[in-house]
């Protein structure tokens, strides 16, 4: 059996930006795939050849087994593709956008009417699909756009930032309801820049970073790569420069600590690398009543995604973030997405 | 927050009906694009289609606008030369009978010069990548779709500009020109629909869109025969305006006006500089630019992937 999702140094430029340089990766079949990384990375360009919007330069891109470029029409019929921003018509309802999408896919006229009743009623669309698409709330909108998407019951659903711009119900929602399909065999492949969302959604991920996939496996192998237990520590709630100094001192002399870094933008807090399953949290502890400094507040966890991201780019998401920011012409990239290929 | 957390009721989501189509599109290793004309093309038409009519029930402003335009056309233009000296038109007896001819297809004209703009609005909004990611027969289920939606308007406005026409003394034609009126009419507009669409496709933005429907618009009007006969013009607008395919069907729309039982394909209806063009010849010319159109645009519309 062919893998769901095969990508195989896919290359693309938009003039003279190489917005993908090298991406690789397969999905297996009922598995939720994350694509993580800065805006900018080259993520919706990836999914776009995926999806036939725009053509690879180079590389192969299958699905499940189909080539996007020879044979576009099958892989079409396996994908169903859910846009970052919610487009619909407005003047016209539920209904009548699902009756289109369905003869998008050349639905038999049966299929096709028993496939929208149940799509209304699993995205619990039933009070407005007969009422214009324009009257939606954004939760709305994105249940309707979940429900086209899934209307020809497509092998691989690939959604583009599925939460940005929504309010925390309805991402819960979205997240709740993409299990429930990887539940029932759907394969889901998602990009996002937010942590959380990958780390809590994904069976494995893909970080990418300037156009290059840098690290793949489950959240789990990627956290444990990078090793160690982080700990973040407030001396106080805003904590003097002095104090954060001498603390820093003090701690990074200890055995189990590898590194401290002092996190300004959070009223001088204490971020320290320390070694996985020792008691650092108590030797930490104890180092500070010993020197007789106070302590506001103390947690441990684990690494997360970002120190996976941090550990291969020396930067971390926010960064990389604040950075694309500055320097992205989005005029000329929403130019170039709207020419295609 | 208590509905997400509340399971939701187990819903079953198993379609055998759904499961053998499935089968059908999905399963194998190649399956062909159905193509051009076939079903699968027409029902991917006609949901397009029924779209564009959706809206306009829902929005009949378009429409409303596209009927004032050349009754005021008619009405006011007319006007302004109802007191010329009969046969100073040609063979007509008034301009209003002269006029007619011209205001049908500079009406169907402007419309399906618009047709793109809906399709460029569609790609500003990203809605347009529903029909792209979904596997479509042809994509020229897009051109179809907007060509059958134009000439419906189209064939509303010709019906109302004939109505008013033949109300304000320009006379009827007889029902086998009013026929080829239709066909002249559809003609032109399937040709135009099709380059608009492809501008919709090749420009980067509405504004582009509107500058050149904007552009194109009235120096097509008035470097064609609508308004005033070839021989009112300097020799190098005749050469122009004998070039301006509206002129190839103003003309043969005005001599069936002028005619009425007494027409034929050889007819000439047009004094060019550079030739007599008959009926027959017209309307080769008029199927020809259609055809050029359509061809024009196949590039863009596939966009390599295809």
């Amino acid at each position: 059996m062919p893998p769901a999702v095969l990508v195989e140094g896919l290359k693309k430029c938009y003039g003279d930006v190489e917005a993908v340089r090298d991406v690789s990766f397969t999905i297996e079949p009922g598995e939720i795939f994350g694509l993580l990384g800065p805006n900018g990375a080259g993520k919706t360009t990836t999914i776009r050849c995926l999806c036939t919007l725009s053509t690879p330069d180079a590389g192969k891109v299958e699905i499940s087994g189909a080539s996007v470029l020879v044979n576009p029409a099958l892989a079409r019929q396996r994908l169903g593709y859910i846009a970052q921003d919610v487009a619909l018509d407005k003047m016209l309802t539920g209904r009548e956008l699902l009756q289109l999408q369905a003869a998008l896919y050349h639905m038999p006229r049966k299929v096709a009417r028993d496939r929208i009743e149940q799509m209304i009623a699993l995205l619990e669309l039933t009070d407005w699909a007969d009422k214009k698409s324009g009257t939606y709330s954004g939760g709305l909108k994105k249940r309707l756009d979940l429900a086209m998407g899934l209307l020809h019951q497509p092998d691989v659903l690939v959604l583009d930032e599925p939460t940005v711009g929504l309010d925390i119900e309805t991402r819960s929602d979205v997240w709740q309801f993409l299990r429930q399909l990887r539940a029932a065999g759907t394969t889901v492949l998602l990009t996002s820049h937010y942590l959380e969302e990958v780390d809590a959604l994904s069976d494995r991920v893909a970080i990418i970073d300037q156009g290059k996939v840098i690290a793949v496996g489950t959240p789990n192998e990627l956290k444990d790569r990078v090793g160690g237990d982080r700990i973040t520590l407030r001396i106080r709630e805003f904590t003097p420069d002095g104090e954060a100094d001498q603390a820093r001192t003090l701690l990074q002399a200890l055995a189990c600590v590898e590194e401290v870094i002092v996190n300004e933008a959070q009223g001088n807090s204490l971020n320290l690398v320390v070694t996985a399953q020792s008691d650092a949290l108590m030797t930490v502890q104890q180092a500070l009543k010993e020197a007789n400094l106070p302590m506001f507040g103390i947690s441990q966890s684990r690494p997360s995604l970002d120190d996976v991201y941090l550990a291969a780019t020396g930067r971390t998401l926010m960064d990389a973030e604040i950075a694309a920011a500055g320097s992205r012409d989005l005029k000329a990239e929403r130019k170039q997405a709207m020419k295609g290929s | 927050m208590s509905t997400t957390l509340t399971p939701k009721p187990q819903l079953s989501l198993d379609n055998p009906d759904l499961r053998q189509w499935k089968a059908q599109v999905s399963n194998g290793s190649t399956v062909a694009t159905p193509g051009l004309l076939s079903s699968e093309f027409w029902q991917e038409t006609g949901a397009m289609t029924r779209r564009l009519f959706i809206q306009l029930q829902r929005r009949p402003s378009t429409l409303v606008a596209g009927v004032i335009q050349p009754v005021m056309w008619l009405i006011l233009f007319g006007a302004l030369f109802q007191n010329v000296p009969a046969g100073l038109f040609g063979d007509s007896s008034n301009y209003g009978q002269f006029l007619g001819a011209g205001i049908i297809v500079f009406t169907a004209f402007g419309g399906a010069l618009n047709a793109g703009l809906p399709v460029m609005f569609d790609r500003e909004f990203g809605f347009l990548n529903r029909f792209l990611v979904a596997p479509l027969a042809s994509r020229y289920s897009i051109v179809a779709a907007s060509a059958i939606f134009i000439a419906a308007m189209s064939m509303v406005q010709t019906a109302v500009c004939i109505s008013l026409s033949a109300a304000l003394g320009a006379g009827l034609p007889d029902p086998a020109g009013l026929a080829l009126v239709v066909l002249i009419v559809l003609t032109l507009v399937l040709g135009v629909t099709a380059l608009s669409l492809g501008l919709s496709f090749a420009l980067p933005g509405h504004i582009g869109q509107v500058a050149v429907i904007f552009v194109t618009n009235l120096p097509l009007l008035f470097s064609s025969t609508a308004l005033v006969p070839l021989s009112f013009m300097p020799p190098w607008l005749q050469v122009v305006a004998s070039l301006n395919p509206l002129s190839y069907a103003i003309e043969p729309i005005r001599y069936i006006y002028l005619h009425p039982g007494n027409w034929g394909l050889g007819s000439v209806v047009m004094p060019a500089p550079f030739a007599e063009v008959t009926l027959a010849a017209a309307l080769a010319v008029l199927i020809g630019f259609c055809g050029m159109s359509l061809a024009l645009i196949q590039p863009l519309l596939r966009r390599r992937i295809a």
